[in-house]
C-alpha cells in the first residue's frame, strides 16, 4: 500500500513538524505525552465531544442534551490542547438531561442543570451501547439486559451487572457541560477469577 | 503423595538441578497426543471438543447404562472462581483433564481425584468488550494445549506445566474480533475461526503451525474482490458483513477437508446487504493444508433473522434411496434438519425438513436445497416483522450428538418461540454493535397455546424420522453427550439439573441438581477401569439472555445462580 491518498492525522502532522524542528527524541516525548493525555480518565474542566456517529469529535453543548434525553455517548476533551481522551473505551461518558426534581439528592449534587454523567461502559461485561427508557430515566444495555437508574446514581435495577455505573460530577462553563470531578468508582468490569 | 505435591517436589528438584532436569523430573505422567490418536481416540479418553473428528459427542464407554444410571453420584467437583457461561468440555488424556472457563482460564486437573495440576489465567485488557464471555475448550497435540482467547490470541501451553510456549496475537480485539471456540488440530495445523458478527467484522478461518504458532493460511468467509462469490454482496457491505465462525470444525481425514459452520450476515436485516451473501449461514469445506475452500452449501441466503448457522454439521453416513451417503447432518438454527453429501469436489444437498415450527420458508428446492421465503416474514428497514422460530432459532450453538448404536441424532431444540424485529440502519463503527435494528422495539413471544419450549429430540438416521422427544417448559441450552452404554446426558435448563436419558426410548433415568445452570459440553472418560461423566455448570451468555427475554414478556423474574463448577460423576458400587 502506498501513502498516496492518505490524509495524515493531526498527530502525524505534529510528529513530522516536530521531527524536522526539534529532533525525533523530542517528538517521541510529545507523542508519549499525547498518548498519556488520551489515556487519562476524565479530568476536571474537560469538555465533552461526541464519541461516534455523524458528529464524532464535535463539542457537546447544552442544546445537544434535550430534556429527558436521549443520552449522548461522549469522550472528554482537554480544553487547552483539544486532545480527546479516546485512547481507552473506558473514558466514554454518558450524558443525559433529566428534570432535577426527579434526581435523588446525591445525583442532584453531581448534576449540572439536570445533566447527569456516568461511565458509558457497562459494569457487567463492558458493552457500551445503550437503550433509553425516558419515562423511567433508565438505560438498558442491549448485550445482556442490565438496567441502570440514572435518576438514582445509576443503581442496578435488573440484569447481571454487579454494580452501578460510576458517576462523573459535572459543571456548566461557558454554556457547555464540563467535567466537575473524577469518576466515583472504577469504570469497566471485573474479569474475576482472582 | 498427591499430584500437586509431586509438582512441588519436581519444582524444587528443578531449582537445584537446573532446567535440563525438567523433563526427567516432570511433575506428571503425560502421554503425547499424536495425529494417529486423534484419528482413532481411545474409548477411555476425550481428546477433542466433540470426542472425535466426526463431531458425534459420543463415548463408546458402556459401564453406565439406563439400568444403573440412578446410582450416579458426584465423585469430585472443582470451583472455577468465575461467573458467566461455562461451555467447555472437560477434555481428558490418560487421566489428565483440561478445562477452560470464561475470563480465559485453563485448568489441568487429575481426572480421577480432581487435584489441581496447574492453572493458566491470561490477563485480559481492561477495555475488552465481552459480548460472549465464554470459552469452549482446548485442543491437544503432542505435549501442547491450545486455547484461543477472547482478546483474539492463540496460545500454546505446555501440557505438563501450563507454561506459555507461544502466544500469537491473531487480531485486534478493539475492532470486534475475538475467539470463543476450541481450536481444531489436524495435519500439524491449529485452526480457529473468529467471532464478532454482531460487531461488523469480516469473518475468517485461520490455520497456524502447531509447533511455532506462525500463521499458515487465512481464509475469509466473505470473498474479497476477484474471488468467487464476491458478487453476492452489494457495494461495500462485504467489508463489515459479519459471517463469524463460532464453533470447532469437524474433519474428514479421507477427504482432507474440515467443515465449518458460518454465521449470519451483518447487520441483521437483509436489505442492508442485498444479495445471497456467500458464505454466510453456510457450511464451508476447507482444505486443512492450504486453507482453500473446496465446497460449500448455503442453508439460507441473505440472512435477515440472526440465524447464525453456528453449529458444525456432524459427519454421519446414512442411506438414501438405497445408496450409502457420506453425509453431513445439521439441525439448523433456521429450524430445518439438513442432510448433505460430502464429496471431494464439494457439498451436495440431499434433503431438509423442519424440526420445529418454521413459518419463514415456503418451500425448499428439491435439487439445490435453496429455500423460498415468505416476504412478510423477512425483517427489513422500517418494518416490524415477526417470525418463528425467533432469533435464537430452532437450535443454537449447543452441539447435537450422534450415537452409532441407536443410529439416532440427538438435538437440543427450542420450539414455539418467535421474535419481532424492526430494521433501522446505522453507520458502522469499529468495535461497536452493528445490528441494524431499532433495539428497544425488539421482542420475543411464544406461539399461542404453546405448552413448552425446550425439546430434546431423537431423529432416526435410518428412516429420517423423529423417534422421540422429551419436552421442557423453558428454553433448552444443553449440549449433548451420548454413550455406548445407551444414554444421553444433557443439562441446559434453568432449574440447574443435569440429566441422563435412555438413548433408545427418551425416558429420563437420572437427574442431579448442580450449583448453576448446565450449559457446558459434557464428556466421558475412564481412569483405572472406571467410567466417569464430566460437565461444567455455570449459567450465562445466551441461555441467560433468552431467560431474560422470557421473563420480560411473562412479567416474571427467574434467578439462576451464577458461578462455575466442574462436576465429575460415576456410578456408586
Amino acid at each position: 500500500m502506498t501513502r498516496q491518498g492518505w490524509s495524515p492525522a493531526r498527530r502525524d502532522v505534529l510528529r513530522l513538524a516536530l521531527g524536522a524542528g526539534l529532533g525525533f527524541c523530542a517528538a517521541g516525548r510529545v507523542d508519549a505525552q499525547d498518548a498519556g493525555a488520551r489515556r487519562a480518565r476524565p479530568q476536571p474542566n474537560d469538555r465533552f465531544v461526541f464519541a461516534g456517529g455523524l458528529r464524532k469529535n464535535e463539542l457537546v453543548t447544552l442544546a445537544d442534551l434535550p430534556p429527558d434525553g436521549p443520552p449522548a455517548v461522549t469522550y472528554p476533551m482537554d480544553p487547552a490542547t483539544k486532545i480527546v481522551r479516546d485512547e481507552s473505551r473506558l473514558n466514554q461518558v454518558l450524558l443525559v438531561r433529566l428534570d432535577p426534581s426527579r434526581l435523588n439528592s446525591d445525583t442532584r449534587a453531581r448534576a449540572a442543570e439536570g445533566i447527569v454523567g456516568y461511565s458509558a461502559v457497562c459494569t457487567h461485561t463492558g458493552c457500551d451501547a445503550w437503550d433509553w427508557q425516558p419515562a423511567a430515566g433508565v438505560v438498558k444495555c442491549p448485550c445482556h439486559f442490565s438496567e441502570f437508574d440514572l435518576k438514582n446514581g445509576a443503581q442496578v435495577l435488573n440484569g447481571p451487572a454487579p454494580r452501578r455505573l460510576p458517576a462523573l460530577p459535572l459543571r456548566i462553563v461557558d454554556g457547555v457541560p464540563v467535567v466537575g470531578g473524577v469518576f466515583i468508582g472504577r469504570p469497566g468490569f471485573e474479569t474475576g477469577g482472582g | 503423595m498427591s499430584v500437586r505435591t509431586l509438582a512441588v517436589v519436581a519444582a524444587a528438584v528443578t531449582a537445584v538441578l537446573g532446567p535440563a532436569m525438567l523433563a526427567a523430573q516432570s511433575p506428571i505422567s503425560y502421554t503425547a497426543v499424536t495425529e494417529q490418536r486423534l484419528l482413532n481416540p481411545e474409548p477411555n479418553n476425550w481428546l477433542m471438543y466433540r470426542g472425535n473428528y466426526a463431531g458425534w459427542g459420543y463415548s463408546p464407554l458402556d459401564q453406565i447404562t439406563p439400568a444403573n444410571a440412578k446410582n450416579l453420584v458426584p465423585v469430585w467437583s472443582f470451583s472455577t472462581g468465575v461467573t458467566e457461561g461455562h461451555q467447555a468440555p472437560p477434555i481428558v488424556n490418560n487421566g489428565v483433564m483440561f478445562v477452560t472457563t470464561p475470563q480465559q482460564q485453563v485448568f489441568a486437573l487429575n481426572a480421577r481425584t480432581g487435584d489441581l495440576i496447574w492453572r493458566y489465567k491470561k490477563e485480559l485488557p481492561e477495555d475488552l468488550l465481552q459480548l460472549h464471555p465464554t470459552n469452549r475448550g482446548v485442543a491437544l497435540l503432542g505435549e501442547r494445549v491450545y486455547v484461543a482467547t477472547v482478546d483474539a490470541h492463540l496460545v500454546a501451553l505446555d501440557a505438563r506445566t501450563g507454561k506459555v510456549l507461544w502466544d500469537t496475537t491473531v487480531d485486534d480485539y478493539k475492532n470486534g474480533y475475538y475467539f470463543t471456540m476450541a481450536p481444531l488440530v489436524a495435519k500439524n495445523k491449529v485452526m480457529i475461526g473468529t467471532s464478532g458478527g454482531e460487531l461488523g467484522i469480516r469473518g475468517y478461518v485461520a490455520g497456524f503451525d502447531a509447533e511455532t504458532g506462525k500463521p499458515a493460511w487465512k481464509t475469509h468467509t466473505i470473498p474479497g474482490p476477484g474471488e468467487p462469490g464476491h458478487d453476492t454482496w452489494s457495494g461495500d457491505a462485504w467489508k463489515t458483513g459479519g459471517v463469524s465462525v463460532w464453533l470447532t470444525a469437524h474433519y474428514d481425514p479421507q477427504l482432507n477437508l474440515s467443515f465449518w459452520g458460518t454465521g449470519n450476515a451483518a447487520p441483521w436485516p437483509g436489505d442492508m446487504h442485498a444479495g445471497d451473501n456467500l458464505y454466510s449461514s453456510s457450511v464451508i469445506a476447507i482444505d486443512v493444508d492450504t486453507g482453500k475452500i473446496r465446497g460449500h452449501h448455503q442453508y439460507h441466503w441473505n440472512d435477515s433473522w440472526d440465524w447464525d448457522e453456528v453449529s458444525t454439521p456432524l459427519l454421519i453416513d446414512f442411506t438414501k434411496d438405497g445408496r450409502t451417503v457420506k453425509g453431513l447432518v445439521h439441525p439448523g438454527r433456521n429450524g430445518y434438519l439438513w442432510r448433505l453429501e460430502r464429496q471431494a469436489g464439494g457439498i451436495k444437498f440431499v434433503d431438509a425438513r423442519p424440526f420445529v415450527t418454521q413459518e419463514v420458508f415456503t418451500k425448499i428446492d428439491p435439487v439445490t436445497g435453496r429455500p423460498t421465503y415468505d416476504p412478510e416474514r423477512k425483517p427489513r428497514a422500517g418494518a416490524s416483522v415477526t417470525f418463528c422460530p425467533g432469533l435464537w432459532g430452532g437450535k443454537d450453538w449447543p452441539p447435537a450428538g450422534y450415537n452409532p448404536k441407536t443410529n439416532y441424532l440427538y438435538v437440543p431444540a427450542n420450539e414455539n418461540l418467535c421474535s419481532t424485529l424492526v430494521g433501522q440502519a446505522a453507520p458502522y463503527e469499529a468495535g461497536k454493535l452493528f445490528l441494524g435494528i431499532d433495539r428497544p422495539k425488539t421482542s420475543m413471544s411464544q406461539r399461542q397455546g404453546a405448552t413448552h419450549i425446550g425439546e430434546l429430540q431423537a431423529w432416526d438416521m435410518a428412516t429420517g424420522k423423529k423417534a422421540w422427544a422429551h419436552t421442557f417448559q423453558d428454553g433448552l441450552w444443553g449440549p449433548i453427550l451420548t454413550t455406548g452404554g445407551g444414554l444421553v446426558f444433557m443439562g441446559g435448563t434453568n432449574d440447574r439439573n443435569f440429566r441422563a436419558f435412555d438413548a433408545k426410548t427418551g425416558a429420563k433415568v437420572w437427574e442431579y441438581k448442580t450449583n448453576s445452570g448446565v450449559t457446558g459440553v459434557p464428556s466421558s472418560f475412564a481412569v483405572d477401569g472406571v467410567q466417569y461423566v464430566a460437565v461444567q455448570s455455570g449459567w450465562g451468555v445466551d441461555a441467560q439472555r433468552m431467560q431474560a427475554r422470557l421473563d420480560t414478556f411473562r412479567n416474571t423474574k427467574t434467578e439462576v445462580p451464577q458461578g462455575g463448577v466442574i462436576w465429575v460423576f460415576a456410578v456408586r458400587n
